[in-house]
């Protein structure tokens, strides 16, 4: 699969790849035939040259699939028009503007992030929400969380990644009212991460149940999940009973009260019973 | 077999002959045939649906699966019985009961064939009441409580919706669909609905060609508000399985099931043998007054076989009309459907009525 | 805890002391399309309020993609939308192909193209069907249903599922299309479009359809624009936004389509929309089945992908539903750090309540059948 079809054999150990300037490394000798072996060796030299230079050439014409995939880097985006019109109005708020494969990420402070959400939407034409999501890094020891904002504007055909840093328990505030749709988005992050958004309509969970102890995308979060029963009916299930997610324990009911006049009771009606 | 019937004549005397022994055979005979008529139209309807939606209807079961309203019947008897918790148990039980009666008594008035004195055997009717037509208004009225109290018994937000969807659908057909039954009324001059068929016979023509177009208008209205009568598609919202699970019946099950069931299919029934009677000239052949055509009388039928034949092939090709609007036709919603009843069918029976009524003062 | 709910049983301030009642539609309901629980606050048939109640399918299937390299995931995006399999391994795979730079042969991208556009046809006749058959007319349920078994005949002849396909990789795809497979696509696409003809026939201008359609689930581009509604959502609100135009990826800006808009607004636009865009989809799949390279079908690639450390990129196409997008967090390993599904059903049924509301029950299954949702989607 890494084979190219135009019949040129797969080289294993490719020559270190000569560099454009040696193409005229070698000068045609004045004396051609003085001293042969001189002769014969610079003819050598000069036909591997040229052979290591096709081969060059061969490779760098070779399709892109051909050749191995050249990583993206982060570039700077302060040349970025809408950079410059956002550093207009927000200049403290933004932290740091990049390109990364053709997307804009734009880093943003938290407070700012409604307003800045609001001037893209009606100043610079950004009307389509289409994503909002949370993420969890916690080798970062301040601000582990980040919420991530993606825009479309549909006049600019043109996307901008906003990305917001937040640590645990301090909220960040809400986009419903710039963007009504931000409404579940914000909840699942709030289900998932544990983030908060202030002003939000709704603030509750909305894919795991009410109840639910825990935010499972968090890193720290085992993926065989957790004990799911005591931690949501304690008083039902007791310490350490209920299911417990991954081992199939099952449901057990709960133990009757251990006194002596139910258990003497107990006793009774299982004789009667039996 | 006249030979048995004079001997119980003699032995029983004429009283009790003519008011018990004779109407009870007929009346069994009749819900035998019935009954199975019901079951063999659930499965026509599978059948014909199938093929019309490019599939074999069932045929495992039996030669091309005819034995399939047997399993169903025996399946349906065998099933768990239950009632909800806090169902009223009483009017539960009873509702599935006063969807069937009804309907199925209407059946006691509809003439299959000729009277006694032109077979020169018997009444093929069970009773001829001179005020026919409208005992059959008055019966098909009565099935409406049945919905509405299976509805309302089954202590489910679904089933209510359902039952007084339904009921609000039933009484407002009735009034375009009373209104539609006028028209034959006023071109028979009577009530009786042996009365309506022999007159049919006497004017020369079936009533859904008379006084064109009133009656044509006259039977359109009626058998479109008949199919709204009768719960079905295109009006079959009360019961529609992606609305309400299933309307007033979801929580029947069983032979209560079975019973609503068999009360739908029963309406569809009478209300394609009124029909009929009313408009296709009832059990008489078509062309009936043409000598020429008298090969149609199927005279090689024993006794007065062929009207009942020619009766029974005109209601199959209403029952099959029935099914074929389901297969065909999305469902109405509910309030366009009363919008259809009151605000277009009504002034349309309106002006049947009173267009056959001027005709007829303009004829005299 | 439940302080969100709309108040139940509220009184207001009527003359009669009329009561709302509260009524739950689902999670077990036939008209929902899977487990969907809407709590409805209505007043006799028109609904007042509709709270929508998601999770009851949610896998956790954004913690199971941070388990798994990038290659092995891709049957995880199969299940998500499990009735457009193909699209979303398509989103998948292109935003891994763009987080690690690869650039795929020509002939795995006209693959792509014809199977997305497939994939987009099969999923058009479910929603057609399911919503034909919530609406009372159970006929095309059948019809459509033929023409979808060979769809996914041909599905399963290429990559050996019919439902959830896996059938591409980071790179290019994974086999080569088999004998006769060409020509079996191309029969069958010359014999679609009378199809369409045929489903056209029973709806479009029945009178019914129309009374139950037309008008119903009005939803404003501007709503929609904040809710992030896209697709033919989208499409039938007047807005002729469509990826493949927009910002083209496999073969699309090779190919010569249209993509149809409408103004109205309403369920019977959507439905237009729709049916038009299965048109569309068979002129495309005749044009890749021309244009067919012939060449390798998998780009040249390490043995172990690894994301580069500290990126992240999002990607999208544009499935049968809406915009389904993928954003991908690399660390330097194997699998992914984060991969975040955007799921077009998710925003669609957002913007649910806006469009009920108002409305009578009847409605209600009409907009939920026009919205076309998936709730693997919706709850991953």
């Amino acid at each position: 699969m890494s084979e190219s079809e135009n019949g040129k054999p797969d080289t294993g150990a490719t020559p270190e790849a000569p560099k454009p300037g040696t193409e005229e490394v070698e000068p045609t000798s004045a004396e051609p035939a003085s001293d042969s072996e001189e002769a014969k060796a610079a003819a050598a030299a000069r036909a591997k040259a040229e052979a290591a230079a096709k081969r060059a050439a061969a490779e760098a014409a070779k399709p892109a699939w051909e050749k191995d995939p050249v990583t993206p880097e982060w570039q700077e985006a302060d040349q970025d028009p809408l950079v410059q019109a956002l550093r207009g109005t927000h200049a403290e708020a933004l932290q740091s503007s990049r390109l990364f494969a053709g997307d804009l990420v734009v880093e943003v402070a938290r407070e700012e992030i409604r307003n800045v959400c609001r001037t893209l939407k009606e100043a610079q034409g950004f009307t389509l929400l289409v994503d909002l999501l949370g993420a969890h890094f916690p080798e970062r020891e301040e601000d582990p969380f980040e919420v991530v904002y993606i825009l479309y504007s549909l006049d600019a055909n043109r996307r901008v990644r906003l990305k917001v840093r937040t640590a645990e328990d301090v909220d960040v505030p809400s986009v419903t009212p710039v963007f009504a749709g931000a409404n579940w988005p914000e909840r699942e992050a709030y289900d998932m991460y544990g983030i908060r958004f202030e002003q939000h309509p709704d603030m509750t969970r909305i894919l795991l149940w009410e109840g639910f102890n825990g935010y499972p995308l968090r890193k720290d979060f085992p993926v065989e999940g957790i004990d799911t029963g005591a931690a949501i009916y304690p008083e039902f299930y007791g310490e350490t009973a209920g299911p417990v997610a991954g081992t199939g324990t099952g449901w057990r009911p709960p133990e009757p009260p251990a006194d002596e006049e139910s258990e003497s009771a107990s006793a009774e009606t299982a004789g009667d019973e039996a | 077999m006249p030979g048995v019937l004079t001997a119980l004549h003699d032995s029983l005397g004429a009283t009790i002959f003519y008011f018990v022994l004779s109407p009870a055979l007929k009346i069994a005979i009749l819900l035998i045939l019935v009954l199975t008529l019901i079951a063999y139209t659930t499965f026509a309807e599978r059948k014909i649906l199938g093929f019309l939606q490019v599939r074999t209807g069932p045929n495992r079961v039996g030669p091309w699966g005819v034995l399939q309203p047997l399993a169903d019947v025996a399946k349906l008897l065998v099933k768990q019985d239950i009632i909800p918790d806090r169902a009223v148990r009483w009017v539960f039980v009873i509702a599935p009961c006063l969807v069937v009666g009804p309907a199925l008594v209407i059946f006691s008035v509809i003439p299959f064939g000729p009277s006694a004195e032109l077979s020169g055997a018997f009444n093929w009717f069970i009773t001829d009441v001179n005020v026919g037509l409208l005992f059959v208004v008055a019966m098909a009225t009565v099935g409406v409580y049945g919905i509405i109290l299976g509805g309302w018994a089954s202590n489910n937000k679904f089933s209510l919706l359902g039952g007084l969807r339904s009921a609000a659908q039933m009484i407002s057909y009735e009034v375009p669909q009373g209104f539609a039954l006028v028209v034959p009324l006023l071109m028979a001059g009577t009530l009786s609905l042996t009365g309506i068929v022999d007159a049919q016979f006497d004017q020369g023509r079936w009533f859904v060609f008379g006084f064109f177009p009133f009656g044509l208008l006259a039977f359109f209205i009626y058998f479109v508000a008949g199919v709204a009568e009768s719960n079905r598609n295109p009006f079959d919202l009360p019961e529609a399985e992606s609305e309400l699970v299933a309307g007033f019946h979801t929580e029947y099950s069983g032979m209560r099931f079975a019973l609503f069931f068999l009360g739908e299919y029963a309406n569809m029934i009478v209300i394609s043998a009124v029909a009929v009677t009313l408009f296709l000239g009832g059990w008489h052949r078509p062309f009936a007054n043409v000598e020429a055509l008298s090969f149609l009388d199927l005279g090689f039928l024993p006794g007065g076989m062929s009207s009942f034949v020619w009766f029974t092939l005109k209601l199959l090709c209403f029952l099959f009309v029935y099914i074929w609007f389901r297969g065909t036709f999305p469902r109405y919603r509910f309030d366009q459907l009363m919008d259809l009843g009151w605000k277009w069918m009504i002034p349309a029976s309106l002006i049947a009525v009173s267009g056959t009524a001027l005709v007829k003062i303009l004829l005299a | 805890m439940t302080d969100h709910e709309p108040d139940s049983n509220p009184q207001p301030e009527t003359l009669f002391g009329v009561e709302e009642m509260e009524l739950n539609f689902g999670p077990q309901h036939p008209a929902t399309h899977g487990v969907l629980r809407l709590k409805l606050t209505i007043d006799g048939e028109r609904i007042n309020d509709c709270y929508p109640i998601i999770g009851y399918l949610h896998r956790g299937t954004e913690k199971l993609f941070e388990l798994h390299p990038f290659f092995q995931n891709v049957p995880h995006t199969d299940r998500m939308d499990y009735v457009a399999a193909a699209t979303n391994n398509l989103a998948y795979v292109g935003a891994v192909e763009k987080l690690l730079g690869m650039t795929v042969p020509p002939r795995a991208r006209y693959i792509r193209t014809l199977l997305s556009e497939l994939q987009r046809i099969s999923s058009h006749l479910l929603w057609l069907a399911t919503h034909a058959i919530d609406i009372g007319a159970m006929t095309p349920f059948f019809y459509t249903f033929r023409e979808r078994e060979q769809i996914l005949d041909m599905f399963e002849e290429y990559c050996g599922a019919r439902l959830t396909l896996n059938c591409m990789r980071p790179g290019g795809q994974p086999f080569d299309l088999p004998v006769g497979w060409v020509e079996k696509v191309g029969a069958f696409n010359e014999a679609f479009p009378e199809k369409v003809d045929e489903y056209e026939g029973l709806l479009t201008e029945n009178r019914i359809w129309k009374k139950r359609t037309v008008g119903i689930g009005i939803l404003p581009p501007e709503v929609a624009l904040d809710y992030g509604v896209t697709g033919p959502m989208l499409r039938g609100s007047g807005i002729q936004w469509d990826i493949r135009k927009a910002m083209p990826y496999e073969a699309y800006d090779e190919v010569d389509f249209d993509v149809p808009v409408s103004y109205n607004c309403d369920t019977y636009d959507r439905y237009l929309v729709r049916m038009e865009e299965m048109r569309q989809s068979v002129r495309i799949i005749r044009q890749c089945l021309e244009k067919l390279p012939d060449g390798p079908i998998m780009a040249k690639r390490p043995r172990v992908l690894k994301g580069p450390k500290d990126s992240d990129v999002y990607h999208s196409v544009e499935g049968p539903k809406g915009e389904i997008g993928f954003y991908i967090v690399g660390d330097g390993t194997p699998n992914p750090y984060r991969c975040r599904v955007r799921p077009p059903s998710f925003y669609n049924i957002e913007v649910l309540p806006e469009m009920v509301r108002g409305g009578l029950i009847a409605d209600l299954i009409a907009v939920i059948g026009t919205t076309d949702i998936v709730l693997g989607e919706v709850d991953r």
